[in-house]
């Protein structure tokens, strides 16, 4: 009968680990639970939560800086700084009912171990840059950290990135410590109304490449821009195709402005404002503006241009007209797209679409049967594979942190 | 500084080594006259040398590949290099080491401007990344102060920032792609011109490997339009307290400039004398804060930039109102260590990151050690960031003074720790810092980082005798201490 730990501090994790790795006992490793269904399925192991170690550790506002234990909820992490008109800017989103999992129970050591950014990565980064300093326990049972609470430190290698993505397949996270940076003071969402994918896709490149600073680029088709709870988004039964303009209120209506003049010849524009641009831009973040009832939802990581014709490749490759639904995010070079009604979640016809340009599939929604079945993550050349598996034994040796959630192999 | 023993077996193999390597190269490709390779016995750090055993200049990934299989035949070393420029010996060659050079890797191969990427090798140098894309606007943002000939390989391999990484990030913020190749010669693609694969983050590693771990041979960096407008202010005050604080409250404002810059009064006045910048001299500290962006969005951040400065007590405050007066402002600045080499026979760049908080503190203590070593210092500073370039001034003509600036060194990386600062924020490791590493790291955290090591390079052959004080073998390092028995912890909430 599978137990679950949950200890109340480091030192206790790493004495369950330990404990763990002389056992040769496999742990899934948990904060708030929020994304057991992203990855593949790994469970019927002994649970080791870390929702016990709670609570912000170090925060100088004026430093631009805050560490947090590991099992902190995001929540809490994020009211902190918005006392002092902060964010963690790469927009962290609760991927909870993305996965069909609970929401709300997002910890901000899960946010790092998933690598999780939402909108505004394609301008700030991901949680990866965002990500100064970690304290883990490896798989060996033994504490270590990296980085540290500055924001310019070449010490030693980089340890932050690489747990930054690895599910907690390599270590434990115990804390992390974050960059943070103020709230500007406005935003704006500038919208361009009726472009098709293609059309829509480059009238984001040209925001991206005008110099007016977007912090984040999407092309809604009209089937997700009608899910919107905004009513000037889903109001207009077409696509939107919205760009975000963030920083001091003279400046971001000067760069609305210029925007809006840009794309006048292209299409009819529009403009959202503080509430309804945030709203806007959570649905994005948060997948919401596809359906989540049934159907597989993968997440592509492409190059933009690319973006347009991949998911023309994919839905000419399926047998049902009309069995896919998109989004484009990162100014088209992340898809979101569902999938109905398919064998094996279409894995060879997505794989297939992106093997061309460039760029990686995961598989972030599906039943676990499916997911244990097919590559959830992109499949690599043997050579990096290799190496992945070589890091994998140097932090985990005995392969008991959370086997089989990145790989097949460990 | 110790290096690694020499293995005198590879010494004495060094006529085989070359003919291997004379195999695969061309005729120019290998360097083994005694006159040439003196060349490259330093870095940047000219107080190390060492000679190479030869040198070894591949033109593309294959030869690359054929080089490092040959050396690890040979059981020889290798020590990669770009431009040579690391501050921290980085490039310093082995004596039974293989010096492989990558400046014939100088090609730009593709401008992505929809896709906002370029593809280079990685021995073109950093400024002409952004000058091949100049003519559409766009630039490649990470500027260290060697850019005109610095490259972006030895860039990814240092993790190098500049001026401007408060607001656009280090290099390890700016690359989407990498190639490298193993020390077995295999080659591995990382990346692309997509975001965030997934699977482990090499990439992230890579940047800041210090030549440790892999050698790259291409690189996918990203481009960025160029802001519309850049302005500067320059501000002097009567107390380095004062500056601390000004840099503080822009903080605090919710202002994040493109770069804020400070030096103190030896700094200022090497600087003025050197290059006569127009700089305050009656300034104890002088700060130079600019601004990029839209052209309203910079006119309204300068006017808050400026109050701000009066606030806090400034003693001249100018603006400037054209590119020519926001380069002169800089000038002095991007001049400021070729003055410090003129009022001083040597010099010693130091590289500390400190919490912004702890400028003034760290500053005062500085100078206490000052007076104590008999060794004047003078300060510039990235102080957006806390990154710190204090330089020791000494004369290795006079005996003792070397080591005395060494020790001098090593105290302020301490006092750097001790304040909950880092002992580098841009230069690397290197050998430099080396022997350091202990203030920072416990055993556990430096095992931990060399078993990744041990995942990319089982024999230790690539760059050994820089980062790490103590070299472990993987096989030890891969040896697991286990203590079988009851869960020892009966006070873990367990369900």
């Amino acid at each position: 009968m599978p137990e679950t730990f949950r200890p109340r501090d480091a030192d206790q994790v790493r004495e369950t680990v330990a404990w763990a790795a002389a056992e040769e006992r496999p742990l899934e490793i948990r904060g708030g639970g929020s994304k057991r269904g992203l990855g593949r399925p790994t469970d019927g192991h002994d649970v080791l939560e870390i929702s016990g170690l709670g609570g912000v550790t170090y925060y100088e506002p004026t430093e631009l800086v805050l560490a947090a234990a590991a099992g902190t909820p995001l929540a809490a992490v994020e009211a902190e700084l918005a006392r002092n008109r902060q964010r963690l800017a790469f927009e962290p989103v609760d991927y909870g009912p993305v996965t069909g999992g609970p929401a709300e129970r997002s910890t901000v050591g899960g946010v790092v171990a998933c690598n999780i950014s939402g909108p505004r990565r394609i301008q700030a980064g991901a949680a990866r840059d965002h990500c100064l300093g970690i304290t883990a326990v490896s798989g060996r049972g033994e504490a270590f950290k990296s980085g540290g609470r500055v924001v310019k430190n070449v010490t030693g290698y980089d340890l932050s990135k690489l747990m930054a993505g690895s599910y907690g397949t390599l270590a434990v996270l115990t804390e992390v410590t974050f960059k943070v940076l103020p709230v500007p003071e406005e935003t704006r969402t500038v919208l361009v109304h009726g472009l098709e994918e293609t059309a829509g896709i480059a009238a984001l490149g040209k925001a991206a490449a005008s110099g007016l600073e977007p912090t984040a680029l999407a092309h809604l088709p009209p089937s997700a821009a009608s899910r919107s709870a905004v009513d000037r988004v889903s109001g207009a039964s077409d696509s939107v195709t919205a760009i975000r303009i963030e920083g001091p209120a003279p400046s971001v209506e000067a760069r609305s402005a210029s925007l809006r003049k840009l794309f006048e010849p292209t299409g009819d524009t529009g403009e959202l404002h503080g509430r309804d641009s945030d709203a806007l831009w959570r649905e994005i973040g948060g997948v919401k503006l596809l359906p989540m009832d049934d159907g597989v939802l993968w997440r592509l990581s492409v190059p933009p241009t690319t973006a347009a014709g991949v998911v023309r490749e994919i839905a000419r490759a399926l047998p049902r007209v009309g069995a896919i639904r998109t989004m484009f995010d990162w100014a088209g070079g992340l898809i979101w797209l569902t999938v109905e009604g398919v064998e094996d979640a279409a894995h060879g016809v997505v794989l297939g679409a992106i093997a061309s340009g460039g760029g990686h599939a995961t598989l972030i929604r599906a039943p676990g049967e499916i997911r244990r079945r097919v590559p959830v993550f992109h499949p690599r050349d043997p050579g990096l594979a290799a190496l992945n598996a070589r890091v994998k034994r140097g932090f985990d040796p005995r392969g008991i942190l959370n086997p089989g959630r990145l790989s097949a192999d460990y | 500084m110790r290096m690694p023993e020499p293995d005198a077996d590879v010494i004495a193999g060094r006529g085989a080594l070359v003919a291997a390597l004379r195999g695969v190269l061309a005729e120019e490709g290998v360097i083994w006259s005694d006159n040439e390779l003196k060349a490259y016995e330093c870095d940047g750090l000219t107080a190390y040398r060492q000679v190479p055993l030869a040198v070894a200049l591949p033109e593309d990934t294959r030869q690359v590949s054929r080089v490092l299989e040959i050396c690890s035949e040979h059981g020889a070393k290798v020590v990669p290099r770009g431009a040579g420029t690391s501050l921290s010996g980085g490039a310093l060659p082995l004596a039974d080491g293989v010096l492989l050079g990558l400046g014939k890797f100088n090609r730009i191969l593709e401008i992505d401007y929809e896709n906002r990427c370029a593809v280079v090798q990685p021995g073109v140098s950093n400024l002409s990344v952004s000058e091949a894309v100049a003519d559409e606007g766009f630039y490649y943002a990470p500027d260290p102060s060697s850019q005109i000939v610095c490259t972006i390989g030895g860039n990814v391999a240092e993790n190098s920032g500049g001026v401007h990484c408060l607001k656009y990030g280090v290099t390890t913020n700016n690359i989407l792609g990498l190639e490298i190749v193993l020390m077995d010669g295999e080659v591995v693609r990382l990346g692309g011109k997509h975001l965030d694969p997934e699977g482990y983050d090499l990439m992230g590693v890579m940047a800041g490997s210090e030549g440790l771990l892999g050698v790259i041979t291409e690189v996918t960096v990203r481009i960025l339009k160029k802001p519309e407008v850049a302005r500067a202010v320059l501000v002097g005050f009567p107390d380095i307290e004062d500056g601390g604080r000004f840099v503080a409250d822009i903080i605090a404002a919710g202002i994040v400039p493109g770069g804020m810059e400070m030096m103190d009064k030896p700094a200022i006045h090497a600087v003025e004398e050197f290059c006569h910048a127009g700089y305050p001299m009656d300034a104890e500290a002088l700060a130079i804060v600019e601004l990029d962006g839209h052209v309203t969005e910079v006119d309204h951040l300068i006017a808050r930039v400026e109050d701000i400065a009066h606030r806090c007590r400034a003693s001249s405050v100018r603006t400037s109102h054209s590119e020519e007066e926001r380069l002169a402002f800089w000038l002095g600045r991007k001049s400021a260590f070729g003055a410090v080499g003129r009022i001083s026979p040597d010099y010693f760049c130091m590289d500390g990151t400190v919490p912004r908080r702890a400028l003034p503190e760290v500053l005062r203590r500085m100078a206490q050690m000052s007076a104590r070593f008999g060794l004047r210092v003078a300060n510039v500073f990235h102080a957006g960031d806390g990154n710190l370039h204090p330089l020791i001034l000494y004369d290795a003509n006079v005996p003792g003074e070397l080591e005395k600036a060494e020790e001098f060194g090593a105290e302020i990386l301490k006092l750097c720790v001790e304040v909950g600062g880092v002992l580098t924020g841009e230069h690397g490791v290197g050998v430099e810092k080396r022997d350091l590493m202990g203030e920072m790291f416990t055993d556990a955290d430096l095992e931990q980082q060399q078993r990744l090591k041990c995942a990319f390079d089982p024999g230790g052959s690539l760059n050994p005798g820089k980062v790490f004080p103590t070299i472990r073998r993987c096989a030890e390092l891969g040896r697991m201490h286990v203590h079988r028995g009851q869960l020892p912890f009966p006070d873990i909430p367990r369900f």
